[in-house]
């Protein structure tokens, strides 16, 4: 299965999302919150993003969707080291859905990262 | 330049980021969430631990575990900035024992590349970028010239709207004010002054 990482600059924002993303798409892949800084203020800490992704790495790859600033940086940093982990240009709760239904099937990476980015597209009103 | 400038130039980093704590906040009070300061203040108060705790041999291993520090210990969007500066020239100068002016303005050149491609950002965006990119135009010359194009890019900085970073939701409102991490850019450069 391939693993989701959310990363806020909110840890309650992450917490929350993943909960919601489980509670739509149920718990099929695994997925974990990354959200503020080691002392739980507002930022991104690279410790609690490792932390997620060795949690929910099981051999076949990674996905990350970010909020805002720094947790796109930090995100983009970590993966210059990782092949196996990928960033989702995606909004960061209707990517989140939308990777975890899909990584749930047992599809393969790319098919988690263009369902995630495929969010984008999906207008609300229309 | 040997081991013992580059500890130097971090070491008057980290005193003037103390310093400046107060001030780097400030701006970014006005345009950003008010934590520049205090941010840069910890990560390198985290790299002085670090570079005490096991004394680097090379000025790569000064500069790459300065990098590396600040990416962890920062936590707002300039850690990965600052840390991806300091990890490209630490990868740029090699593992020598002495660095030249013209290896140390090549290994900027790179470095600025870096920064701007993990950032996105252009100069004229309000970023670090507009005090990095004149100065790194400069460092071959001198690093007397490399910082005062530094600081000139900084204080051209405070008409600009931003469109990168935090200031760029502000829109309109982010003009007629001093980009922080253009200004904590300038600090940076001008403290090769001092090393």
């Amino acid at each position: 299965m391939v693993g989701i990482v959310l990363i806020s600059h909110s840890a309650a924002l992450a917490e929350e999302a993943v909960a919601l993303a489980v509670g739509i798409a149920g718990e099929d892949a695994p997925i974990r919150p990354a959200g503020g800084t080691d002392d739980g203020d507002l930022g991104t800490s690279l410790t609690k993003l490792e932390e997620a992704v060795a949690e929910v790495d099981q051999g076949d790859g990674v996905v990350l969707i970010m909020d805002l600033g720094s947790a796109v940086l930090t995100a983009r940093t970590f993966v210059e080291d990782r092949a196996d982990v990928v960033l989702a240009d995606a909004p960061f709760v209707e990517g989140a859905v939308n990777a975890l239904v899909t990584a749930g099937t047992g599809a393969a990476l790319d098919e988690v990262v263009a369902a995630a980015e495929e969010a984008r597209t999906i207008g609300k009103l229309c | 330049m040997d081991t013992a400038f580059f500890l130097r130039w971090i070491a008057a980093v980290t005193e003037r980021v103390r310093a400046d704590r107060d001030h780097l906040t400030d701006l970014d009070r006005a345009i950003g969430d008010a934590d520049h300061g205090a941010n840069l203040d910890r990560g390198f108060t985290a790299v002085e631990e670090a570079l005490a705790g096991k004394p680097p041999q090379t000025p790569a291993e000064v500069l790459t575990t300065t990098g590396n520090t600040l990416i962890r210990k920062v936590g707002g969007a300039s850690g990965p900035l600052y840390g991806t500066l300091f990890r490209t020239l630490g990868r740029s100068v090699g593992d020598v024992a002495e660095v030249s002016q013209e290896v140390l303005a090549e290994a900027f050149a790179q470095a600025l590349a870096a920064v701007m491609k993990l950032g996105s950002a252009q100069e004229g965006d309000k970023t670090m970028i507009d005090a990095l990119a004149p100065a790194v135009q400069k460092m071959r010359a001198s690093l007397e010239a490399a910082a005062q194009a530094a600081h000139d890019g900084a204080r051209a900085t405070t008409p600009m709207r931003a469109r990168k970073g935090r200031a760029s939701y502000l829109g309109e409102r982010s003009i007629g004010h001093q980009d922080p991490g253009a200004t904590s850019m300038a600090l940076v450069i001008d403290a090769l002054r001092a090393a």
